[in-house]
């Protein structure tokens, strides 16, 4: 297969210049694509498809028959970004997530940035996922978002800009380590000769992260993955890393509550657990504390939290600053505790509940996007562009009842990726969602998760709405023109 | 001086779950056994003795859910109702489904590759269902029976031989112990049920089959040479070598049962041991002849029950934890 015929249609891509010029730091994974002999490409997506059925590696789509199971949509054509570039993103994200943390155990203590009025309070306490079983709380190290998988997009101007932080339970990350695996097979030449950061560590870092906040120091904790079960969407990277982490994956009811302290109920009698990370939203985690009708939960768990006996991670609460109203503020959290100018900037923020931002984003519906402050995963949004007149009247209707739960972006002219289509290579729009780990210090994974719109012209890349993804290549370093460089 | 290494605890919820895949994974071998031996077995008799077919029905323990959806017993019904219906607990295609949910929701605990043969089983099931099968039976049967010993030495080869693996193999050797006595159950009352048949060459051929269906012929052939009756009979119910042997399997089960425990063999700490314990020696010190006197449906009637007693127990012991039982809380 050749680019030759490949068009980049006016958007900023990853891989071609304007003019249809290569950059620099892709050339030789093109020439190796373009050196396969005739069907070799599609070959190895045929065999890497089975691989990854015969695997299992697939996700259950809600809504969809008992056993539906599908493999999740992935591309061989990687995404690289430059080593200069990386450097950026990167110590953007240490910003960013240490300027959250900071927000949010200012929230849960003494709303210090609310008192100052740079935020106004009224928009952090009314957001759904602000927890007030959380207030003046101290989770160990004072860490609140130890797995972050923040969403970034590249705009037609080649910036990144920060999407959204997902501070909750964000997944993913397994695609990260399976599609590595797929592409070293694959590609074993061009890895040697551009020298791509590995990715392989994150499990290491993330056990060490999860053993650095056990209460009381504890020198060997046990620690667990707490999941919903073998239905959950991520089910499948549950379990990947429990396996690759050696720990054990738990669901509630395993867990139990006792004197104060949590115990899994084993063959030998009940055994200690000091630190979980948890799969499940808020709101299933303690039927005692958030919603009493969760079966996934285990009734306790909060208290034992709240007194010191358990760490969870992620912490509960810390979604308070997912919510889309507040994320608009991140770049102020920035300059407010870090004194620094954000390194990444946001996506311009419409918020409803202002008057003026209402009536622009009411007349503007066709162009924007809109967004439910409290939803994620592709759920409750509008594609202004996409849309149909009904949808925009039914949007209207809900942002006049509403205001406080809507925001609106400009449509992003998302970046593309070459993307095998049938037998050719066709642009497909890509974000990227690196995955940042907070425990002693910061570690962001190297790369991170690019999710493609598979479905031409979309601009949705979510998994549940038809994404696929694609492995990502840091390289280690600069690129000349001329090529390979140790 | 303590070696580094700790005792991982497992959870009961993950012992039961790799308990029951591996008794599903032995099942659906088993009843692929049934399969293809029956279709070689009336393919060796003379017309005159017509298709049977309900036997092997019987042999599942399934009669009534049959009879009530399929009615009569043709080969296309039974192979349907055996090997691919859905609405069978214990058809093939149930029985993989099962154990792979089991697999899955253990994925971290068993290893990767056993994990890929069962999903690689699961998917040649879901395939083969959609097929009309009649010439491929054969193939199938066959397939699914390596597929079945492929897991075992997957699991034999590539997990660690701890807790968690015992609970498998108790699983699957008390599952082939049922099995086998099942077996010997239908061919003594309902596939001969007349006197005048015994030692007739059609009767050779049935015995012969029986020890087929347990791929023990030629190990049999090593131990007796002629094929009598009472001679099977000893060899499937009371070998000590035989791995499909019901003494072999108890054997097997209360191994795996006290490396779980850590109690010495011949020891017993729960009701699970107690009772395993003792069908184990009245197997080791049991002889053929009272038993058949006695009368031999009787007798696995019996063993059955007491089979499945030991399953209860092992659910009380390891995988009904109640708070209270923790009163030593780790």
């Amino acid at each position: 297969m050749h680019f030759s015929e490949y068009d980049t249609q006016g958007f900023y891509d990853e891989m071609f210049e304007a003019g249809g010029k290569p950059r620099p730091h892709v050339r030789l994974l093109i020439e190796t694509v373009e050196s396969l002999s005739d069907g070799h490409l599609l070959r190895y997506k045929h065999a890497a498809e089975r691989l990854l059925l015969q695997m299992g590696i697939t996700f259950n789509v809600y809504g969809d028959s008992a056993g539906a199971e599908r493999i999740f949509p992935f591309d061989l054509i990687p995404r690289i970004i430059a080593a200069g570039e990386w450097d950026h993103i990167e110590r953007g994200l240490k910003q960013r997530v240490h300027a959250l943390n900071c927000f949010i155990d200012d929230i849960y203590h003494d709303q210090k940035i609310l008192a100052n009025g740079v935020i106004p309070r009224d928009v952090v306490l009314s957001a759904t996922s602000y927890r007030k079983q959380c207030q003046g709380l101290n989770p160990p190290r004072r860490v609140w978002c130890h797995v972050t998988g923040t969403d970034l997009v590249r705009g037609g101007d080649g910036r990144y800009y920060v999407l959204e932080d997902n501070l909750r339970v964000p997944s993913g990350v397994s695609y990260v380590l399976e599609n590595r695996e797929v592409l070293k097979r694959i590609f074993p030449a061009v890895f040697e000769g551009l020298s791509v950061r590995p990715v392989a560590a994150y499990t290491s870092r993330l056990l060490e992260t999860l053993e650095s906040i056990a209460p009381m120091a504890l020198s060997n904790p046990r620690v667990v993955l707490l999941t919903p079960g073998i239905y959950n969407s991520a089910y499948f990277e549950h379990s990947f890393l429990a396996q690759q982490m050696g720990i054990q994956l738990v669901e509630g009811r395993d867990l139990v509550v006792e004197g104060g302290d949590v115990f899994m109920r084993t063959t030998k009698g009940m055994e200690r657990v000091d630190v979980i990370y948890r799969r499940i939203d808020d709101d299933f985690l303690d039927p005692e504390a958030f919603r009493p009708d969760s079966l996934l939960g285990v009734p306790g768990l909060m208290s034992a939290y709240q007194n010191g006996r358990v760490a969870l991670a992620n912490a509960p609460g810390n979604g308070v600053a997912d919510d889309k109203v507040i994320y608009a503020y991140v770049p102020e959290m920035i300059r407010y505790y870090e004194g620094e100018e954000p390194i990444l900037p946001n996506v311009p923020t419409y918020l409803c509940w202002r008057g003026d931002d209402r009536a622009y984003v009411l007349e503007h519906l066709a162009e924007l996007v809109v967004k439910t402050a409290n939803e994620s995963g592709g759920y409750g949004m509008l594609v202004g562009p996409h849309s149909t007149a009904a949808e925009r009247e039914e949007f209207a209707r809900r942002i006049e009842a509403q205001p406080r739960n809507y925001i609106a972006q400009p449509t992003l002219a998302l970046s593309r990726v070459p993307t095998i289509v049938d037998d050719h290579f066709e642009g497909r729009h890509v974000d990227l969602r690196p995955y940042v780990l907070c425990g002693k210090d910061i570690y962001v994974v190297p790369g991170g998760l690019t999710r493609v719109a598979m479905k031409k012209g979309s601009l949705v890349v979510n998994s549940s709405q038809g994404g696929g993804s694609k492995d990502t290549w840091v390289l280690a370093y600069p690129q000349s023109a001329g090529g390979q460089q140790q | 001086m303590t070696n580094s290494y700790q005792r991982r605890p497992l959870l009961s919820r993950v012992a039961e779950s790799v308990y029951w895949m591996g008794r599903y994974i032995e099942r659906a071998e088993n009843v692929a056994r049934f399969i293809d031996v029956n279709q070689n077995l009336m393919l060796d008799l003379p017309s005159g003795f017509g298709q049977q077919w309900q036997p092997i029905v019987d042999t599942t323990g399934d009669r009534p859910a049959f009879l009530e959806r399929y009615g009569e017993a043709t080969k296309a019904n039974v192979v349907q109702f055996l090997a691919f219906d859905t609405e069978n607990p214990n058809s093939i295609y149930s029985c993989v489904t099962a154990a792979r949910e089991n697999a899955r929701s253990v994925r971290e605990t068993i290893s990767s590759e056993m994990w890929e043969q069962i999903n690689s089983l699961y998917l040649l099931i879901a395939m083969e269902s959609r097929k009309n099968l009649d010439e491929g039976l054969p193939q199938f049967c066959r397939e699914v029976r390596m597929a079945c010993h492929l897991f075992t030495g997957i699991k034999h080869s590539t997990m660690s031989h701890n807790e968690a693996w015992h609970f498998i193999r108790l699983g699957t050797s008390l599952e082939r112990a049922d099995k086998t006595t099942r077996i010997l159950d239908v061919k003594y009352f309902i596939l001969l049920p007349s006197v005048a048949d015994v030692g007739t060459p059609y009767d050779d051929i049935q015995w012969s089959a029986v020890l087929k269906s347990v791929s023990g012929f030629e190990m049999y052939r090593k131990c007796y040479g002629r094929i009598a009756p009472e001679r099977v009979v000893e060899f499937l119910l009371l070998d000590g070598e035989f791995p499909r042997a019901v003494r072999y399997c108890i054997g097997l089960a209360d191994n795996s049962l006290h490396a779980i425990t850590g109690t010495r063999l011949g020891a017993f700490s729960c009701a699970t041991e107690q009772r395993l314990g003792l069908l184990r020696s009245e197997l080791d010190y049991a002889h053929v002849d009272p038993i058949l006197q006695a009368g031999l449906h009787e007798f696995f009637d019996g063993l059955q029950a007491r089979m499945n007693t030991i399953d209860e127990c092992v659910r009380g012991d390891f995988f009904a934890q109640k708070i209270a039982q923790g009163a030593g809380l780790a």
